[in-house]
């Protein structure tokens, strides 16, 4: 397509989809955005909803959860409860991104910038994916996983295999590495020494096994008193390492089902940061499109009306990640380049900068928590009127503590930050005791803040799901910060 | 940078295999289920109705914090009316918004208690044959609802590559190439001529223009394909539509208040399996509701299950409404006809011979097949006035069977089923 022909109407053919993404990516350029190829596909609603199950990733193995959420997706969206999403973006390279079919010419010119553009140069750049995922292997690793699985099913009979999983998922949100970089996923290199690791841990075993029966040395127990050494907060780590009774296959599926939780962390943390510049961008590149006349009037206002639901933020709910990244993004331009006194007292570090630089260098090096902490400004927390509430266990009341106001911005902007944590809505747990010589039984911890206490019920059957993979007994122990136990499961 | 479209439109059924797990885990809350679904479902029902599943059968624990515990924070946008130090009651809206999108776990707690889907018909009768105890070898029949075969219809033009025909595509190819040469060898005459006429003219342009017409003849003369897409052949296969008859079943059914619930649930399964099989075997089935006290009615089939009538018990009266419905509606020359009788046995004085006999030689005579099943914990079971009755007709278009639980309804029909080739 030239840059004279213009797009105009509803429908669209694959042609016209890949003059979109052409022209935007000469658009893109012009920032100096840097993406992956792009691998646009056409999806139709029920691929929609199977990429949902799947957060995305295009392979993934089968185990029934997935098809009870595909079904709740399903009723949600039959029911007009839930519009689908219009597209879906995986980081992987090239950079898969999933169209809808029933999007109209205008929501695609709307969601190729948003997804090919916004997400792909995000993922690309970001120190978090930069670090912790190789989109170059995970689709590999995914097709390794799910045959590997079905391999087991058939070896080792669909009932065990479905049990091993469904405990693994429970400890899902355990199995990740918080400070520790993985190491490369590579599908070959897996497989080649998935057998030595089964090996090793196989004569590990059963030199344990041999120990425990055999009288040896008293400075075996002295030594193994203290293990592990440092409480582990990876607990699909620790079983897939040290559980006694596990099978080789039962570790790897422990590692797969980590390694895929793992793939998706830095997804959880930066949200809001990367749904703003994505939406930053689409609503860049399509002016852009506007300007240099390659699309008409009807799709830049069809356009921008979507632009506008995807940012609405309503009063007194949840804040929409979508409005509250679009407003910081916007906010950091606005203070590059004519910012106020009070900018210039709050944000320093930015103000009268090169917009466009201070882009690229917040996209690379922040995530949601530190993104707010330090770009949040008195005027977007004035814009959103924001408050802050609080409450304890027992009173049926909140109480409105600071109002958006000069006096009380840093206090809302580090509860703010504080709400993006991971840890806020995830609990720490990890493995402090395993008496490895005596009864085999494994203490974890929670640690709790706040007087944060986990759901008994979810917990209990979480427990049994976890002795069952143990083998032996497992207790769950609540630690206050002071360290004391409040309570036992 | 290089980018990529790919239409994806065409994969489906991705979900399958999650679905087929997912189905088998909640194996015992459907079968808990199935009961309700046939007392919902009706004969003629193409696709089965909705099941509700409880999330209890298919819950995935996780450790999460309870938000209720403790001490929490959480930030409110487009807050215009509250000042420090205000108090918002927990059942006020702004309270129960979630703080910031990150909610607890996969939102297992904070939704409804249940979720519905709908079952495939296939999935729907696995489910009731296992219920029934159907043997594998009929579940699979049963199941099966293509009826069109296919018969070879010669070769065309076009198909997929799956069905070429290599000797054809040759032919094609071969007649096409020499039609191809030939006229190649006429063009090549005529540039030729064309060079030696120019040449004559000794004309630079006009002989250089001869040359390079004679230049891109000689060059496609050398270019005809070996094969070429039009050459392709396919043999065919063309859909026919296997004889189709039609049938009718009559569904009898005694509704005198003996007939309880559990009673007519098993001849409803009963007659749900015959129409099973008729369907299977018939382009079009119809059905025909009778109920019967001590006078027969024609009623649909809400009614018939549902509706109880006062009244002793006179079966002949059931047998001559049929009679008559076959008579006005239904002739037996161009209907095949199937009689299925549910009653508890239960019948007094000289009905039950007369009926018999009313069977045997009226009935029975124009229909394919009659099938009595006695169902229900009868203590007289066996030797009921009805069953003794009817064990004196011999004719191998009648079966009878107690019926007295769920695994029994199949027996009753076995011997239909293995009259099938």
């Amino acid at each position: 397509m030239t840059d004279s022909c213009k797009l105009r109407g509803s429908e669209w053919t694959l042609d016209d989809l890949v003059s979109i993404e052409h022209v935007c990516s000469r658009h893109a350029a012009n920032y100096g955005l840097d993406t992956f190829p792009n691998q646009m596909e056409v999806i139709t609603s029920e691929q929609m909803l199977d990429s949902y199950i799947s957060s995305g990733l295009p392979v993934n193995y089968a185990h029934w959860s997935f098809g009870k959420h595909y079904l709740i997706e399903n009723a949600k969206y039959r029911s007009g409860q839930n519009s689908l999403a219009y597209e879906i973006v995986i980081n992987t390279n090239p950079c898969i991104a999933f169209l809808m079919e029933d999007n109209s010419l205008a929501m695609q010119a709307l969601v190729i910038p948003h997804a090919c553009f916004g997400h792909n140069s995000f993922s690309k750049g970001n120190y978090l994916f930069r670090q912790w995922t190789q989109p170059d292997a995970i689709l590999d690793y995914m097709l390794f996983a799910r045959n590997y699985i079905a391999e087991c099913e058939e070896r080792y009979g669909f009932d065990k295999v479905e049990q091993t999983l469904d405990a693994l998922h429970a400890l899902r949100d355990q199995g990740l590495d918080k400070y520790k970089r993985p190491s490369k996923l590579d599908s070959r290199k897996e497989r080649a020494e998935q057998a030595k690791r089964l090996f090793v841990a196989q004569e590990t075993m059963r030199q344990a096994e041999y120990y425990s029966v055999v009288p040896h040395a008293p400075e075996a127990a002295a030594t193994a008193a203290a293990f592990p050494l440092n409480p582990e907060e990876n607990l699909l780590y620790f079983l897939e390492k040290h559980a006694p009774r596990l099978e080789p296959w039962q570790r790897e599926l422990a590692r797969i089902v980590r390694k895929i939780a793992q793939y998706f962390y830095p997804q959880r943390q930066t949200q809001v940061m990367n749904e703003g510049w994505a939406t930053f961008w689409h609503h860049r590149l399509i002016n852009d499109m506007y300007d240099a006349g390659q699309i008409d009037q009807g799709i830049l206002l069809e356009c921008l009306h979507s632009h506008t639901n995807v940012i609405r933020q309503r009063e007194y709910s949840g804040l929409n990640p979508y409005a509250l990244g679009f407003a910081a993004w916007n906010e950091i331009k606005r203070v590059c380049e004519s910012p106020t006194d009070e900018d210039r007292e709050y944000l320093p570090g930015i103000a009268g900068k090169d917009w466009l630089e201070t882009f690229h260098d917040t996209m690379h090096n922040y995530r949601d928590e530190s993104f707010l902490l330090q770009f949040l400004t008195p005027k977007l927390v004035r814009d959103f009127k924001l408050m802050n509430i609080f409450t304890r266990e027992g009173l049926d009341h909140w109480t409105v503590t600071e109002t958006a106001g000069a006096a009380s911005f840093k206090e809302i902007r580090s509860h703010l930050a504080a709400a993006y944590r991971l840890e806020s809505s995830i609990p720490e747990i990890s493995a402090v005791r395993y008496a490895r010589d005596t009864d085999r039984k494994l203490v974890l911890h929670h640690q709790s803040y706040d007087g944060k206490m986990l759901m008994k019920a979810q917990a209990e059957q979480t427990l049994k799901q976890l002795r069952w993979l143990w083998g032996f007994d497992v207790s769950l122990e609540t630690v206050d910060p002071g360290g004391q136990i409040i309570k036992t499961y | 940078m290089t980018s990529v479209i790919v239409d994806r439109r065409t994969q489906k059924g991705k979900s399958t295999a999650n679905r087929q797990r997912l189905l088998k885990r909640l194996d015992g809350a459907l079968r808990a289920q199935i009961g309700k679904l046939v007392a919902r479902h009706k004969l003629q029902d193409a696709v089965p109705a909705e099941v509700t599943i409880d999330r209890k059968d298919a819950t995935e624990p996780r450790l999460i914090l309870d938000p209720a515990s403790g001490s929490s924070g959480r930030i409110i946008p487009g807050n215009d009316k509250y000042r420090i130090g205000d108090k918002i009651t927990n059942s006020s809206s702004e309270g129960q918004g979630r703080g910031n999108g990150q909610g607890a776990g996969d939102g297992d707690t904070d939704e409804d208690d249940t979720f519905r889907f709908v079952l495939s018909r296939t999935e729907y009768l696995s489910l009731l044959f296992d219920d029934l105890e159907l043997p594998a070898l009929i579940k699979k029949d049963l199941l099966e609802i293509d009826e069109n075969r296919f018969r070879r219809g010669g070769v065309v033009r076009y198909g997929n590559p799956g069905s070429v025909c290599v000797t054809r595509t040759f032919k094609a190819s071969i007649g096409r190439r020499l039609a191809a040469e030939a006229q190649h060898a006429e063009a090549l005459e005529e540039a030729e001529a064309a060079l030696i006429v120019a040449r004559k003219t000794g004309d630079r342009v006009l002989m250089e223009t001869a040359e390079c017409a004679l230049a891109e003849v000689s060059r496609r003369s050398g270019e005809t394909p070996f094969l070429d897409p039009i050459d392709l052949r396919h043999r065919s296969l063309v859909e026919v539509q296997s004889p189709c008859t039609a049938a009718v079943m009559f569904c009898l059914m005694d509704v005198s208040s003996s007939m309880d619930e559990t009673r007519k649930d098993l001849a409803k399964r009963f007659f749900m399996l015959l129409h099973l099989f008729l369907t299977r075997k018939y382009k079009k089935v119809d059905i025909v509701f009778i109920r019967h006290t001590d006078a027969a009615q024609e009623v649909d089939e809400e009614t018939f299950f549902t509706g109880t009538q006062a009244g002793s018990t006179k079966v002949l009266s059931a047998l001559a409404k049929m009679n008559e419905i076959i008579a006005s509606r239904y002739p037996s020359t161009s209907y095949n006809i199937f009689g299925a009788q549910a009653s508890d046995g239960d019948s007094f004085g000289g009905d039950s011979t007369e009926s018999s006999a009313y069977l045997r030689s009226e009935l029975l005579p124009l229909s394919r097949y009659f099938v009595y099943a006695e169902v229900g914990n009868n203590p007289l079971q066996g030797s009921t006035t009805l069953w003794s009755a009817y064990r004196a007709i011999e004719s191998d278009r009648f079966n009878m069977a107690s019926v007295n639980a769920r695994n029994e309804v199949y027996p009753a029909l076995a011997k239909l089923f293995h009259r099938e080739p």
